[in-house]
């Protein structure tokens, strides 16, 4: 039932985001028009794989982490792939690619800087173990360096360099074509079928990390796995659609609500919700301000945190 | 006839980077199933240090610690997990979650990786619930439950791994006198009704001596005593152990121990 419920809150999401836009396209033409199959259905396919691989990299992360706050920007992902992306608009680097490419590459040091500070030990006997404290320290500090040189860039580059870069760290997903979704797609189960196959372990993990230990898992593997697939998956979702928050946070506490902490049921779920609302979010931003076009990151942070704060409430009452 | 031999530790040693002096020297313990052994000593004595050794999370600086037979490190954590089952001292409990769900958690070293729950891992769970009594509590949420009922789902979880040794790491100590002494009961009669064996590190000096078939004295990482409660609890030993004075009586053929005022100067 709740699956369904699901499943069909998807299909709507989906059919909303092809029948409207900016553009009328006449219902008769929905299946004729360039507008709608060049345009809106890569674009909503798009945006559903990017918001669902957020949701399941947030819903990880927040196991791996054993922090409910944790979401897949915590850990300074945000802060390389925007400082690649500033660093591209300054530069002027052309073609369709450069900017996704930057903030892929920018992600990706952020990524690999944070993961090393997060490696602790190892000096002596026992191999070095990914520390989630520290990691989430390295995370902000690697942030907050990235964002510093960013805002550098930012303040001596000209109006519309300015303009741009500000849109971009908003998110948005007017890159989407047929191409991007098809890099995407290649791209995306590998680190998603790494987290679906950590579901039991994360389930052990919530109980720490020695009772984890003593119920058989191998948490030492589990935590890299886990960091750098949900990583790896941020990473390319923050290089297609710029940086979009509230998804990867709320859309795990929505699920866990409903299908409780299993994460075999809880990161499924996660997709198709967190797919779902963004392409919703999506179509509200084109929408909304017609003929502009609202960041999307504006919709969710819009939608997301009075219905975040409304959870809050709920759960510190109980 | 020997009694299958479970955990054996020979002689083992640890010591902490940049520390003094050893944390652990020259101890051995062996526990055979249908053993209850419980570790006692002040604190800082060694006690959980042994026990992480004993379950493959420490390697031995000088010495052996094997399970069935193999070095505990050497154990595939998956494999040992069906061998030992372990109630920690601290667990967390981030997200809200049930009583059965939670107890479930003991069958992950038994499912594979995609698979579903299978028949055997339900009937399992109920068992398990059904040997702590617990089974009433099953659809209650984990942060409802007291202290004691607490403590009885967690080792009904170590029991749904289906363990050949129980081990226990001061598994009453915030617990009222009832749940302390039915936690104690029931591992007693799962001990003896089921064949498992059991290790419990405590600080309860009396629990340790009614409940024991084995105690073992450990003071400043090496082992004062062990053996038989009675052999090993006696007034010489303990008082030089814990440094205070105490009287020791007989009580249903068990040594009691009871701590005696400062005399006055």
């Amino acid at each position: 039932m709740r699956w369904l419920g699901l499943a069909g809150l998807s299909v709507v999401a989906l059919t909303l985001a092809v029948v409207l836009g900016p553009a009328h396209v006449a219902w008769a033409d929905l299946g004729r028009s360039p507008i709608v199959r060049e345009l809106r259905i890569p674009r909503a396919l798009l945006g559903f794989v990017v918001g669902g691989s957020l949701a399941v990299s947030g819903a990880s992360l927040q196991a791996l982490m054993r922090n409910p706050l944790a979401d897949p920007f915590l850990l300074g992902l945000s802060g390389g792939a925007g400082l690649g992306a500033v660093a591209a608009i300054a530069l002027h680097l052309g073609g369709p690619w450069a900017l996704p490419l930057a903030a892929f590459v920018g992600a990706l040091v952020a990524l690999a800087l944070v993961f090393r500070l997060g490696l602790v030990g190892g000096g002596g006997g026992g191999g070095a173990e990914l520390d989630p404290r520290v990691l989430l320290l390295g995370g902000v500090a690697v942030g907050a360096f990235a964002g510093a040189v960013m805002t550098a860039i930012i303040s001596v580059s000209e109006a519309a360099q300015l303009r741009n870069a500000f849109l971009w760290l908003w998110g948005g997903l007017s890159g989407a074509s047929w191409y991007t979704l098809l890099v995407l797609c290649l791209y995306v189960p590998v680190p998603l079928l790494v987290l679906l196959a950590a579901a039991r372990p994360l389930d052990v993990l919530a109980l720490g990390e020695e009772p984890a230990r003593y119920l058989g898992a191998d948490v030492t593997a589990l935590k890299r796995r886990v960091y750098l697939a949900a990583s790896l998956l941020t990473a390319a979702a923050v290089a297609v659609s710029g940086v979009i928050g509230f998804v990867g946070l709320m859309v795990p506490h929505l699920c866990r609500g409903v299908w409780g902490q299993q994460h075999r049921a809880l990161l499924p779920a996660s997709f198709l919700g967190g797919g779902a609302l963004l392409v919703l979010a999506d179509t509200a931003a084109r929408v909304a301000v017609a003929p502009r076009e609202l960041p999307v990151g504006i919709v969710t942070a819009l939608i997301g945190v009075p219905l975040f704060a409304l959870l809050l409430r709920r759960w510190t009452a109980t | 006839m020997d009694r299958d031999l479970i955990l054996a530790l020979r002689n083992v040693s640890a010591r902490y980077p940049g520390a003094a002096g050893d944390a652990l020297s020259g101890v051995s313990l062996d526990v055979r199933a249908g053993d209850l052994l419980a570790i006692l000593g002040p604190n800082g004595s060694g006690k959980t240090t042994l026990v992480r050794m004993a379950l493959g999370l420490l390697v031995p600086a000088t010495g052996t610690a094997e399970v069935l037979g193999r070095p505990a490190t050497a154990w595939p954590r998956r494999d040992l997990a069906r061998v030992v089952g372990v109630v920690s001292q601290r667990e967390e409990n981030l997200f809200p979650q049930r009583v059965r769900e939670s107890v479930l958690l003991g069958r992950y070293p038994h499912l594979s990786v995609w698979g579903g729950e299978r028949a055997e891992d339900h009937l399992a769970v109920a068992r398990a619930l059904e040997r702590c009594d617990v089974t009433a509590l099953a659809d209650r949420w984990i942060r409802t439950l007291s202290g004691g009922e607490y403590q009885r789902v967690r080792l009904a979880r170590a029991l749904a791994q289906e363990p050949r040794v129980l081990v226990l790491d001061e598994p009453t100590a915030s617990l009222d006198l009832r749940h302390e002494m039915e936690l104690f009961e029931l591992v007693r009669d799962l001990v003896d009704a089921h064949g498992l064996a059991a290790v419990v590190v405590t600080h309860h000096v009396n629990l340790a001596a009614r409940f024991a078939d084995q105690v073992l004295l450990l003071d400043d990482g090496r082992s004062a005593a062990s053996g038989p409660p009675t052999d090993v609890l006696t007034r010489a030993t303990v008082e030089r152990v814990f440094a205070w004075p105490v009287a020791i009586e007989p009580f249903d053929g068990r040594p009691q121990m009871i701590p005696l005022r400062k005399p006055s100067p």
